[in-house]
């Protein structure tokens, strides 16, 4: 499994996420945003961090970037794109994922564990969890507040596209276990066709014992096993 | 240095025309002395320009001369076989083993932070970062340590929540984890909050690189953000009191930070350092290209000449003498190597940065600047770097603080109402509440090495590919300090010291941030000369050497100054990852053990000013000798597998502490029931800061090994009782009271204290 993870002046979890995939036994490569040609890669991983200083509107700038270009044109071929935080927001600004993250509800920057629901695990990135699962995994943004307009919402909750929700400890979806006024608590979603992961919390940090939790290695394994399935 | 002085005059120097006059008038506005400036006259021989007053009001500033702090500081120990780079540098540097290095520093950025919050904190983090990665390595945590006044005015929770955003914005957007520090608040800082900023980089040993101007003909470069008007004379402005009107008219010499720039230029420098094209590289920092040319120049025993007409600048007109001073932020000073200036550039345009020549290293000893072709300044580099007239000032101890200190407290001793009231008042205090609402606004898992996150008694990193973790913590109490200088400097750092056994480290080394006022005012000099003999006697009985460090002066506003605050930051080194160990009690049926005695000294403790408003009494005696014997039964249990939860008594006493352990993070409480017999009076037991004292908690079968341990060590050490279920309440006999509280109500006190006060209107102020 050969990976790339995109890197832009100011990514700032790129290390992490290389990490990340290697653990889960992937090839990884740093591509710098000025790149070009994604063609050898099995699966694009966008990192979090601050694309440009976040300036303008987080992601508005990176989204620009030449690699760009060739990301839209890899997850129009249906190949894996997860995009994580800050990558999340290049994602919805490139017009990969719909909707947009805006400012936390609460005003300021929400650096926490949170708990997800796992909503959809018929997905290259899910599929080693079982549905409703419950994670642990940790959040560090300032805008993450999933916003859609309310058709948008009814479509992508209606295909199954909400693969991550913010719920409680006993798997609920109330306000106060949701971190940023996301709508519906959405944490993560898809494309249509199910190929590009957006979601804002880090999975990637959620690898070891000893940080604290394993949970977020399921979206790893899945992505490898998805990989495996295919060349095999 | 004759022969400096003749090379120095032989040059000709042209004053600039529109230069002012150098009178008397203008050589005070400098912040030189009449004695300083006849020093200076001495070694140019000659009246200096205007540029060159400058330049040496900011050289011989407080802040970059240590004039009044350098005799004292050299009392402390900085050797040990560990210590790699000890002060002197951008950052001090130690073996943690394996190969690895970790470069760790603390700075202060308390004057901008009073003026404008955000960029003043957010501008402590850029600098502090900086001092870290120009040593090679990588910055791997932040530690804040701030001191505010009562929360109960608008200004105070503006500058508070101010500083925290800087703090937070800045260290989020360059990607390094906030792993803990501390906050206090207290009428003492209402005028002078306290922001200092310490930062830890790792590297492997042999990426250690130093900021000295080597190899003469070789280039000097500014790399990074362009040169602007901000910050002009910012060294100078902290070494000055505030005032009432410092406000407005000081903005302007607070820098503002752009921490995506910050990160551009961490990586391209990593990048230049592997390159193996530079010799040299510092931070621009106080004093700007000034400082770092001349401490450069000085260190390698070479000169520079730079033309200030080939430094990028952001605004048209500007003088040398304005380009010298400036203190924007995000710049670097490097020495390429003579022919590989291409290389820099080529680096740095692929992290979107300039790299410009501006100069070089010469042979001739001389700090010269250049505007085109003409002379501006030619200074001597050594006198101006290591010339700066020291002082041993005056200190005789103000007889307000000796009356404090023999203050009667008897009449506190008697319980004013319930006291398990009067716990939960101690708990919601913010100088014992969780900080949550500070550290929820830090990212502090970024990077993937963060073991413990800040709300415990010291932060962890852990080494990837080895079995290592550094622990590390900011400590210091300004009540005890201010109270007895002596005695509260051993406690902030034997408190530190606790901190970081508790975690499961040894203590290796410190870093320093001496935060006091005015120094020529015989009380201050006072305070600060037995705080340093205290750091002294304890650094020195604890074998952690003091590696670097940053003084701050002239937190005085109106004529008030601050408490004395020595803070320590301490870094330790964890062998073993598995034997971390936590804070809070983790299984109901566990023993809970009390390492060292209950005393009743209440003097300066939490329980008096959150009662009472009293700061006052001698503060809690401190025995060097039983706190390194307990260190290191500490480590020892932790080492041999028995301790299952380990905490530090501090700031509300031992109820306080078992509180925190029973709460834990929130999520998963446990109750308590524990019973002292000390014949002490109610208050004291519960609530008094007794120092020397960690409560661990253990298996059942492991308390006999335990106690065995202790007992090895001349360590008191009782079984005071059992952790219960979640769904008991916290339960504390002691001879003459007690205390009982529901989890559910403790947990609102503690989490939910500092959100509340910052979300209520506030009484008073703007």
């Amino acid at each position: 499994m050969k990976v790339a993870v995109v890197t832009f002046p100011g990514s700032n979890c790129d290390y992490d996420l290389y990490k990340a995939a290697q653990q889960v036994g992937a090839d990884v490569d740093f591509v710098w945003h000025r790149e070009r040609g994604l063609d050898e890669y099995d699966a694009v991983l966008l990192p979090g961090g601050f694309s440009y200083g976040d300036y303008l509107r987080a992601g508005a700038i990176a989204r620009m970037s030449p690699v760009m270009e060739d990301v839209v044109t890899f997850a129009g071929r249906g190949g894996p794109v997860l995009g994580i935080c800050n990558g999340f927001q290049i994602l919805c600004e490139a017009g990969l994922l719909p909707g947009a993250l805006i400012r936390n509800a609460g005003l300021s920057f929400e650096s926490k564990d949170v708990l997800l629901r796992v909503e959809q695990p018929d997905t290259q990135f899910t599929s080693e969890y079982a549905e409703g699962q419950l994670l642990r995994v940790p959040i560090a943004h300032g805008e993450g507040n999933y916003e859609a307009d309310a058709e948008t919402l009814e479509r992508v909750e209606a295909e199954g596209r909400v693969v991550f929700r913010y719920v409680d400890a006993s798997g609920e979806v109330t306000a106060a276990a949701n971190p940023n006024g996301s709508r519906n608590s959405i944490a993560g979603i898809t494309n249509e066709s199910g190929n590009v992961l957006g979601m804002m919390p880090h999975p990637e940090r959620a690898m070891e014992a000893v940080l604290g939790s394993t949970d977020g290695i399921g979206v790893f394994t899945s992505l490898a096993a998805s990989l495996s399935a295919v060349a095999s | 240095m004759s022969t400096v002085e003749s090379t120095a005059t032989e040059v000709q120097v042209t004053p600039r025309r529109g230069d002012p006059e150098i009178t008397p008038e203008l050589v005070d506005d400098h912040g030189l002395s009449e004695s300083e400036y006849e020093l200076i006259l001495r070694i140019m021989g000659r009246t200096p320009t205007f540029t060159e007053l400058g330049v040496f009001s900011a050289m011989w500033s407080e802040h970059c001369g240590y004039k009044n702090s350098k005799r004292l500081l050299s009392l402390l120990p900085t050797e040990a076989p560990w210590v790699i780079q000890g002060p002197g540098e951008n950052a001090g540097v130690i073996d943690v083993g394996d190969g690895y290095a970790l470069a760790f520093k603390i700075e202060s950025h308390n004057h901008p932070s009073a003026v404008e919050p955000y960029q003043g904190a957010a501008t402590g983090v850029g600098g502090i970062l900086r001092d870290i990665f120009t040593m090679g390595a990588r910055p791997v945590a932040i530690l804040d340590s701030l001191r505010f006044g009562d929360l109960d005015t608008g200004r105070v929770r503006y500058l508070f929540s101010g500083v925290v955003s800087g703090v937070g914005d800045y260290g989020n957007c360059v990607g390094i984890p906030n792993i803990g520090g501390e906050v206090a608040f207290d009428r003492g800082y209402e005028g002078n909050p306290i922001v200092n900023a310490m930062c830890l980089g790792l590297m492997k040993r042999e990426e250690l690189i130093t900021a000295s101007a080597s190899g003469v003909g070789n280039s000097l470069m500014t790399v990074g953000a362009r040169t602007g008007r901000d910050g002009i004379h910012g060294a100078t402005f902290a070494s000055e009191e505030l005032s009432e009107d410092s406000d407005e008219s000081s903005r302007p010499r607070v820098q503002v930070g752009d921490p995506f720039t910050e990160k551009l230029l961490l990586e391209a420098s990593l990048e230049l350092i592997a390159s193996g094209a530079i010799t040299g590289i510092q931070d621009m920092g106080a004093a700007g290209i000034t400082s770092s040319a001349a401490e450069m120049a000085g260190r390698a025993g070479n000169g520079v000449e730079i033309d200030m007409s080939r430094v990028p600048v952001r605004e048209p007109d500007m003088t040398p003498y304005e380009i010298l001073l400036s203190e924007s932020q995000e710049r670097m000073l490097v020495v390429a190597e003579k022919g590989r200036e291409q290389d820099v550039r080529t680096i740095l345009e692929k992290w979107e940065l300039e790299a410009v020549e501006i100069g070089e290293v010469t042979d001739d000893g001389c700090f010269r600047i250049l505007e085109a072709e003409v002379v501006v300044a030619n200074i001597p580099a050594l006198p101006l770097t290591d010339g700066c007239p020291t002082y041993e000032r005056e200190g005789i101890e103000a007889e307000e603080v000796t009356a404090l200190r023999d203050m009667d407290l008897s009449e506190h001793l008697i319980p004013t109402g319930d006291l398990s009231k009067t716990f939960l008042l101690l708990l919601g205090s913010p100088n014992v509440a969780s900080k949550r609402w500070i550290y929820h606004q830090y990212d502090t898992t970024v990077r993937t090495a963060t073991a413990v996150r800040p709300g415990g008694d010291a932060g962890v990193i852990r080494i990837r590919g080895t079995s290592r973790a550094i622990a590390a913590t900011t400590d210091c109490n300004g009540r005890l300090v201010y109270l007895e200088p002596r005695t509260g400097a051993m406690i902030a750092v034997a408190e530190a010291a606790r901190n970081l056994v508790c975690v499961g480290a040894l203590p290796t080394a410190i870093t320093n941030n001496l935060n006091f006022g005015n120094p020529l005012k015989p009380h201050i000099y006072y305070e600060f000369r037995e705080a340093v003999l205290g750091m002294r006697d304890a650094c020195t009985a604890f074998e952690t050497p003091v590696t670097g460090g940053n003084v701050s002066f002239y937190n005085e506003t109106d004529g008030r100054a601050i408490y004395p605050t020595p803070v320590i930051g301490m870094v330790g080194v964890i062998e073993d990852v598995e034997r971390i160990t936590p804070q809070s009690f983790q299984k109901q049926g566990d023993q809970v053990i009390l390492l060292g005695e209950n005393t009743d000294e209440i003097g300066g403790s939490e329980y008096l000013y959150a009662t009472a408003k009293v700061v006052a009494g001698a503060p809690p005696q401190v025995d060097l000798e039983a706190e390194r014997q307990l260190q290191q039964a500490v480590l020892t249990m932790i080492r041999e597998g028995h301790v299952v939860s380990a905490h530090d008594c501090s700031e509300g006493g031992l109820a306080c502490a078992l509180a925190e352990c029973a709460l834990g993070d929130g999520e998963s409480p446990f109750g308590v029931e524990v019973t002292l017999d000390d014949p002490l009076p109610a208050v004291s037991a519960l609530f008094a800061e007794s120092q020397g004292r960690i409560v661990i908690s253990c298996r059942p079968d492991k308390g006999q090994d335990i106690l065995a341990i202790a007992e090895d060590h001349g360590v008191p050490a009782q079984v005071i009782g059992s952790v219960t279920g979640p769904g008991d309440p916290f339960r504390m006999r002691v001879a003459n009271g007690s205390v009982e509280s529901d989890l559910a109500d403790m947990a609102e006190a503690y989490f939910e204290s500092i959100s509340r006060i910052m979300n209520a209107p506030a009484s008073s102020g703007v």
